[in-house]
């Protein structure tokens, strides 16, 4: 996939139901890409950059041949979907209900 | 004591003593003596190497006074010595010698010829250099950069450190195994170019996660859908009796393909979520652009592939086994066939008017196997009388004509010319290859008749069936009994047939065109027709020979007019297409999907002629 199709998949996920922001993390927490308000990406990238950390090293650490793929985090307000790739992470907030 | 500051005499401390001049005057004997009263006597120190304690002698004397002379005694040692030595010392020591050494008087000859040097005229020059001023230099470099440096190395971090010192090793081997010439040095910088590329494109890495986040979303957007697709039974069947209901899931619509109606659908055989939509015109006055578009369930809002055509798509077809190949017939007359794992637009071949594509609007293709040397074929059928089959070669797309329709049952003559060519020829719209005799097919004409043809022979129909008086829109052969086909026509009806008998079995009238009708995967006895009207016809020919066990309209207008139907391969939906370009799936309810019951002796495909012939 070229970075302009990304960027169109990236769209439609936004224009989507209920979504409430997506944000690219590179490796380093740093988000690099975001559709949120500043604070509130900053939040969320440092948060989520430690909580996939802590979820990919236990997976690795029961089975290092093994990896995290995906992460969703239902809470009462909203879902949040993270896809770790191998230098950057996807974070979508998407409140289902709505 | 006035005066004392400016007289001479002498100045007293304050504190002296007075004495008398008795004690002044009084003698105190000191005697020096060579014993140091400092040096210790007592010193002990313990050895290693003999392990015991040693006394250390300390020199004992002290010198208080040293004074180097020039005189010596004559009688000493050193005096004679330097008299024996008379060229230093000149005529003295020549006499000291005389006395001393009696036996000296030979050699008195010999040092009276040495050269005396004139003690007078000796001078002595000394000179002393510059002294090199002393300089000292010196510089200072920079400390070199520190950093701390700490990690933690658990389990799968030293795994992966391992994996990546296995792969190097692995290139190195490649490497050395293939002398890199010139070209793979080119290419390799090629290579590196476009990894530097894809490492300043930082979007791209994350295409795969984006894809799925997509479904993911869209699951979270359509988890009603998504949870009566996989759970919802329509309980209120039991009170229903034999009849069964159809319940709209997903809604497939593609803004890009406005105005296009659908024209084909084809399910993968492979992924069965995935289904190909072909968009085209049935209108033929308004033919245009064409489209082809393949969807999953996993995603309803968007296409997974799209690839738009210079002509209106009318038939397409995915092979069964390599379920990327998907083949095309267009209302141009070309064939195409297309490469989902390909990236671009174009197709991968295509037939052109060279190499034998068809003249008028292809109508429908299907893969076969493939052939004796495993090229991949595929037959179609065009509304100008020919059925031809492709051959995918390398590069190109190879073409045998299989059976010219002739219009009344054998051919005469050979037409001489392209126009006597159309006079003489039926109208092929639709085309189906026996299940399990692959030789055997059938056309579906223009005219109403479908002619049973054999790939062997080019000239002959081995059958044909008259029961329709309009155009064929559909023919299948049924997917267990091997004798059973079923076919729906603009004329309203749906007839169902025994390949040997030349007479309908069952005749349906639908009151409206039927535009296309399918026999379900998991019975028999089960088929579905859409028509033009917009409605879903679901019949069950062992619970009901006359009626529909389902009629139910599935589009909001009645203008719009559905165009094709088919069965998912193992999951109880049907998708249907409609003119204005949408695709609906919809969930049979558990009535319209019962499985016959096996009986011990009698086979399903026998039970359906049974029923059929009562």
């Amino acid at each position: 996939m070229d970075s302009a199709e990304v960027e169109e998949t990236l769209k439609r996920i936004q224009s989507q139901k209920g979504v409430q922001g997506i944000i690219i993390v590179n490796s380093e927490g740093i988000p690099i890409k975001s559709t949120m308000d500043n604070s509130s990406t900053a939040q969320y990238a440092g948060l989520i950059h430690q909580l996939v950390m802590t979820a990919r090293s236990t997976v690795r650490d029961m089975d290092p041949q093994n990896d995290l793929t995906f992460l969703r985090v239902r809470s009462k307000k909203n879902e949040i979907m993270i896809a770790p790739e191998k230098d950057y992470f996807l974070i979508v907030i998407q409140n289902p209900s709505d | 004591l006035n005066e004392e500051p400016h007289g001479r005499g002498l100045i007293h401390p304050t504190d002296q003593a007075e004495l008398t001049e008795a004690e002044l005057n009084e003698e105190f004997t000191r005697i020096l003596t060579a014993n140091n009263p400092h040096a210790p006597q007592n010193i002990a120190r313990y050895s290693f190497k003999e392990r015991s304690f040693k006394p250390i002698i300390v020199d004992q004397m002290a010198v208080h006074f040293v004074l180097e002379s020039n005189l010596l005694h004559k009688d000493s040692d050193e005096a004679r010595r330097l008299m024996a030595t008379p060229v230093e010392d000149g005529g003295e020591a020549e006499e000291a010698g005389e006395e001393d050494r009696p036996d000296s008087v030979a050699s008195k000859a010999d040092k009276k010829e040495l050269k005396v040097t004139n003690q007078f005229n000796f001078s002595e020059r000394a000179s002393q250099t510059l002294n090199n001023p002393l300089r000292e230099r010196y510089c200072q470099t920079e400390p070199p950069l520190r950093s701390n440096f700490s990690a933690t190395a658990n389990q799968w971090e030293i795994y992966d450190a391992y994996q990546e010192e296995l792969q190097k090793q692995e290139k190195n081997k490649e490497k050395q195994k293939a002398a890199p010439s010139k070209k793979d040095e080119e290419k390799n910088k090629n290579m590196h170019k476009l990894s530097c590329f894809s490492q300043s494109d930082d979007i791209s890495k994350v295409g795969k996660a984006a894809k799925i986040l997509e479904r993911m979303v869209s699951q979270n957007t359509y988890d009603d859908i998504a949870q009566d697709f996989k759970y919802f039974e329509d309980a209120s069947d039991d009170f229903r009796g034999q009849k069964g209901t159809l319940l709209p899931l997903w809604k497939f619509r593609y803004d890009k393909a406005k105005g296009l109606s659908v024209t084909a659908l084809c399910w993968n055989k492979k992924y069965q979520d995935l289904f190909a939509v072909g968009m085209g015109s049935y209108d033929f006055l308004k033919q245009g652009q064409g489209m082809l578009i393949v969807y999953s369930l996993k995603n309803p809002a968007f296409p997974e592939y799209v690839y738009s055509t210079a002509s209106g798509v009318l038939c397409l077809d995915i092979h069964k086994q390599r379920s990327y190949l998907v083949a095309i017939g267009f209302y141009d007359g070309s064939v195409a066939v297309y490469n989902l794992k390909e990236k671009g637009q174009e197709p991968v071949y295509k037939s052109t008017p060279k190499t034998g594509q068809h003249t008028d609007p292809v109508w429908q293709v299907r893969w076969q196997d493939d052939d004796i040397d495993n090229y991949h074929n595929f037959y179609s059928v065009s509304s100008d009388g020919r059925v031809v089959s492709w051959t995918l070669f390398k590069h190109e797309l190879v073409f045998t004509d299989i059976i010219t329709l002739p219009l009344h049952g054998a051919i005469s003559e050979k037409p001489q010319c392209l126009q006597c060519c159309f006079l003489y020829t039926a109208c092929g719209t639709s085309l189906d290859f026996h299940k399990q005799t692959d030789f055997l097919f059938l056309v579906g004409t223009e005219e109403g008749k479908i002619h049973k043809c054999s790939k062997l022979y080019s000239t002959k129909y081995l059958e044909t069936y008259c029961a329709h008086s309009l155009s064929i829109y559909a023919v299948k052969w049924n997917h267990f009994h091997p004798e059973v086909f079923i076919s729906c026509s603009s004329d309203w009806t749906i007839v169902v047939w025994d390949h040997l008998i030349n007479t309908p079995m069952l005749i349906f009238d639908l009151k409206d065109p039927v535009a296309d009708v399918a026999w379900s995967p998991y019975s028999s006895t089960v088929f579905a027709a859409v028509t033009t009207d917009g409605t879903v016809h679901v019949f069950d020919l062992s619970v009901n020979k006359y009626e529909p066990i389902c009629q139910q309209p599935v589009v909001p207008k009645k203008k719009t007019k559905l165009t094709h139907i088919e069965f998912n391969p193992i999951y109880p939906i049907v998708i249907v297409g409609d003119d204005r370009g949408f695709v609906t799936s919809l969930k049979l309810s558990p009535n319209l999907r019962k499985k016959p019951k096996r009986k011990p002796t009698v086979n399903t495909a026998c039970d359906i002629s049974f029923k059929i012939d009562m």
